[in-house]
């Protein structure tokens, strides 16, 4: 390389490396903004604000949905199988993927007492894809997807 | 000087001449539109026709056929126009800048289309189409900085000014592939982690996954050719007063 085209090289590379930079910056002060919603483990340690409307998630801990006689209002517990869990109250039209022990997002508030008040529930898929047989076999086998 | 580097040496010298690319690309343009082409038809085929169902999603996963090749490549054609970025820089290598306005579009419709099939899947399996978390955002971020590179060019009248001024923008905007890449991972997004990572076992069943890889490989050799088609274009718009392009004209 000439001189002058190692030049320009260097300053494509300190470009790149400035913009790198002032954008991890950017994304370190702004994490907590950039996170769609609250793991179970902060909401249960009083992480996430009270009475604001904010989005929560995890998974739906099994044998917990519990549909009232009269209407559309539905109460489940989500989980993150560390330990951390919280009881959401929603009245809605639950999306059709949402089930025990598949993953949720609610949005809503969350109330003093702990229970979150959702306003919106939406099912958070997960990166396994796989036709019915295999996971009736992996059931069969006990192993995990 | 070793013999690859200097035939690397030469190619790379031969590239920067479009006559040259013209003359030698029609053949590789039809060869990948065949051979891109015929996977596209077989990898859908199979994918949409013949793949089982998911075990959650039913037929309404069959989607990702489209939308995985379309976001891959959209990254994949955004990083190819970074590096041309920064070979017109250091070169001033005209045939660079001429691929990045010929990819350009490119990138943006699969963008669109990546944005697009994801919004679609969204509504029966989210229970929204849309959600502003980090990896739908930083994609669509994706999609104005093609937005970007396309109106910079015609914003600036001098050719030469807009060209640097595109590379520049180019260079700049790579910054963001990473993060559409890894957002799934450092941060907390409704949409999925990947299916498919280097060195891990692939959480998608080979019955869903071959399909993919057929229509996956198919997509990106007729982009590909897609781009050359542009490139062509490009090329013989720009030379449109030198004498080959007349003689080229004249002969057709």
């Amino acid at each position: 390389m000439t001189p002058l085209r190692r030049q320009r090289a260097a300053t494509v590379l300190f470009v790149l490396a400035g913009a790198g930079v002032t954008l991890a910056v950017a994304m370190l002060a702004l994490e907590q903004d950039i996170n769609l919603f609250y793991p179970p483990e902060q909401v249960v340690a009083g992480e996430a604000p009270i009475g604001k409307r904010i989005r929560a998630g995890g998974m739906v801990a099994a044998g917990s949905v519990a549909h009232d006689d009269t209407g559309l209002g539905v109460s489940f517990v989500v989980t993150d199988y560390q330990g951390s869990e919280f009881r959401v109250d929603y009245e809605g039209l639950l999306p059709g993927l949402f089930g025990e022990g598949e993953g949720v997002l609610v949005a809503g508030q969350l109330r003093a007492d702990g229970v979150f008040e959702a306003e919106e529930v939406l099912a958070k898929h997960d990166e396994n894809y796989m036709p019915p047989e295999v996971a009736d076999m992996m059931a069969a086998t006990g192993e995990q997807p | 000087m070793g013999k690859a580097t200097e035939w690397f040496r030469r190619t790379f010298h031969r590239m920067g001449s479009p006559r040259w690319f013209f003359a030698g690309s029609r053949g590789w343009m039809l060869g990948l539109y065949l051979v891109g082409g015929t996977l596209i038809a077989i990898g859908s085929a199979w994918g949409l026709g013949f793949a089982p169902t998911d075990r959650l999603q039913g037929d309404s996963y069959r989607i990702l056929y489209v939308h995985v090749p379309a976001a891959h490549l959209a990254e994949a054609v955004y990083v190819a126009i970074a590096i041309a970025g920064a070979v017109h820089l250091v070169w001033r290598m005209k045939m660079a800048d001429l691929a990045i306005a010929a990819a350009a579009p490119v990138g943006m419709t699969l963008t669109a289309a990546a944005l697009a099939t994801g919004y679609i899947w969204g509504i029966p399996t989210w229970g929204t189409g849309w959600v502003w978390d980090a990896r739908t955002t930083s994609m669509l971020v994706l999609l104005f900085l093609y937005f970007g590179l396309i109106a910079l060019r015609q914003a600036v009248p001098r050719a030469d000014r807009a060209a640097l001024a595109v590379s520049v923008l180019a260079i700049v905007g790579v910054v963001n592939i990473p993060i559409i890449k890894y957002s799934v991972d450092w941060f907390t997004t409704l949409h999925q982690p990947a299916s498919i990572r280097i060195g891990e076992r692939p959480s998608i069943d080979p019955s869903m996954l071959w399909p993919l890889a057929v229509n996956a490989l198919g997509y990106y050799l007729f982009l590909v050719g897609v781009v050359i088609a542009a490139l062509r274009a490009k090329i013989i718009e720009r030379e449109a007063k030198a004498d080959w392009v007349r003689t080229w004209v004249q002969t057709r």
